[in-house]
């Protein structure tokens, strides 16, 4: 076996247009699982946390930059209270020793349909900077996940930054699982409000082949809420109601060990109720939204 | 693959390392500190909790490469000498010790908590502690150790 040690990602790019079949390591927390049950063994492994590029964030205006080899960790420290809906979900993910070194980036390269990042930024509209030493590419988040495990990137590609918009709204992530902490979720759902463009997203998560939107939902929102981003007033319980309704019919559940189909749809239903009551109830206050000034 | 790096602030260095090898494999088998425990391999248990750069992390998930020119601290470092450190002293004192299988990856994490928190809630310590399982204590004793720790430490502190 190789193993790659790239310090700047121009060097990284190179070496895996080189070597395409090289396997990328950022925290391992994917990668060693299936090295120490011998699931997989690679020709050669790329470290990618030498590469100081990649390994923080920053702010552009309203847009906020995540390089894919940031840490749970430091999303949760740095970033609490600017991306809600991803902090949450961080939040949620294994233990403290996992968060210390688990990435954003290792998340989307394993592209499971349970892992929790991907519902919040399927609400959050994030764009996937992806690049090769063929040049850089934004990949829309509806266009990243292909399949189970499966994304967009191209063998010599590597997932470089993931970009949100910092001013978009309320939003809030919400998980189901047997405890608190390392807990793969049975379903998780993610909610996110964008006041600007009258939209609310949504991200399912593990109850789809992929993680996916819940797009009638919605459009149903998307009507029903026209006046309501003016008047902000309280969410009637049958149009909550209803979105519960329409966002679990989004999802393709699956029984397996950790839930039955029917189980998923039914929370599902309930953790879109609540994520829509909370958010409304910020935006209702103003909270985390630059646009409520715009709007009165 | 050569690997070197500090552990338990000395310079370190072994050969014919497998690039496949986890960070524990070679703690354990190459540099004969079989302190950090290997349970499960799989980042669930915590037993092969170490400081890699000051923050603790899962041994059995760093791939050996990951440590080169890196500090790592392992429970062995926790001690001066002879000398256990409160946090092991603690642990035997409230009796949070039984297999003693988790008990390593508990003390670096436990160690860890107190650093950046010398006074964390019970909510914090069951937070800071939630990756790392003992199937023998049933959680108690250790919550108990804490508790002393950090009472010592308000006592060292206010006399
Ligand atoms: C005990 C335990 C608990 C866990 N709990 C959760 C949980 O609660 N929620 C959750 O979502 N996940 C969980 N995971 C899974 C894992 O921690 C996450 O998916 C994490 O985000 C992976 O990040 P990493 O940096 O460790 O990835 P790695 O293991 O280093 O890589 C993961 C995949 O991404 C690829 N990759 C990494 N970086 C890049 C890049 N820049 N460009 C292209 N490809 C790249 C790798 O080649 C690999 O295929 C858990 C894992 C363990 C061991
Ligand atoms: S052996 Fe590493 S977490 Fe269990
Ligand atoms: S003392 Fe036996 S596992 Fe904790």
């Amino acid at each position: 076996m190789d193993f790659l040690q790239p310090t700047s990602w121009a060097e990284a790019l190179e070496m895996k247009a080189a070597d395409p079949e090289a396997i990328p390591i950022a925290g391992g927390t994917d990668v060693m699982v299936e090295i120490n049950f011998d699931h997989r063994r690679p020709r050669s492994l790329m470290d990618l946390t030498r590469i100081e590029e990649v390994r923080g964030w920053e702010r552009e205006g309203s847009r906020i930059v995540i390089g894919s080899g940031l840490t749970y960790r430091r999303v949760i420290d740095e970033i609490a209270g600017t991306l809600p809906a991803l902090v949450m979900a961080s939040r949620t993910v294994g233990s403290p020793q996992i968060r210390n070194r688990g990435t954003i980036g290792g998340n989307l390269g394993a592209a499971s349909p349970a892992g929790d990042t991907h519902p919040a930024l399927l609400a959050g509209d994030a764009v996937v900077e992806i690049e090769s030493v063929r040049g850089l590419r934004q990949v829309g988040i509806d266009d990243f996940y292909l399949g189970v495990k499966r994304n967009c990137l191209a063998p010599d590609e590597l997932i470089r930054s993931i970009v949100l918009d910092s001013d978009a709204g309320p939003a809030y992530f919400a998980k189901v699982g047997t405890r608190n902490a390392m807990v793969i979720a049975v379903c998780s759902f993610s909610l996110g409000l964008h006041p600007r463009t009258g939209r609310v997203r949504t991200g399912i998560g593990s109850a789809a082949p992929t993680p996916r939107r819940a797009h009638a939902a919605e459009e149903f929102l998307f009507e029903e809420l026209t006046d309501l981003w003016h008047s902000r007033a309280d969410l009637d319980r049958s149009l909550v109601q209803e979105f519960g309704r329409l966002a679990a019919a989004g999802a393709s559940p699956i029984d397996d060990v950790r839930g039955t189909a029917g189980y998923r749809t039914h929370s599902l239903a309930v953790l879109a109720r609540r994520t829509l009551g909370w958010a409304w109830a910020d935006y209702q206050r103003g909270a985390n939204s630059d646009r409520a000034e715009d709007v009165n | 693959m050569r690997v070197s790096c500090r552990v338990n602030g000395e310079p370190v260095e072994v050969d014919d390392v497998w690039e496949g090898e986890s960070l524990l494999y070679v703690l354990r088998e190459r540099m004969g500190l079989p302190g950090s425990k290997n349970a499960c391999e799989q980042g669930e248990c915590g037993s092969c909790a170490v400081y890699l750069d000051n923050e603790v992390v899962c041994s059995c998930l760093v791939a050996a490469g990951q440590a080169i020119g890196r500090e790592v601290r392992t429970v062995e470092g926790l001690a001066e000498g002879e000398q256990l450190h409160p946090v092991q002293q603690a642990f035997l004192d409230a009796g949070a010790v039984q297999c003693g299988f988790c008990t390593p990856g508990l003390l670096v994490t436990t160690h860890d908590l107190l650093e950046r928190d010398p006074a964390p809630s019970d909510l914090q310590i069951r937070e800071a502690l939630a990756g790392n399982l003992c199937r023998c204590t049933g959680y108690e004793k250790i919550m108990d150790a804490v508790h002393l720790v950090i009472e010592q430490k308000a006592g060292a502190t206010d006399a």
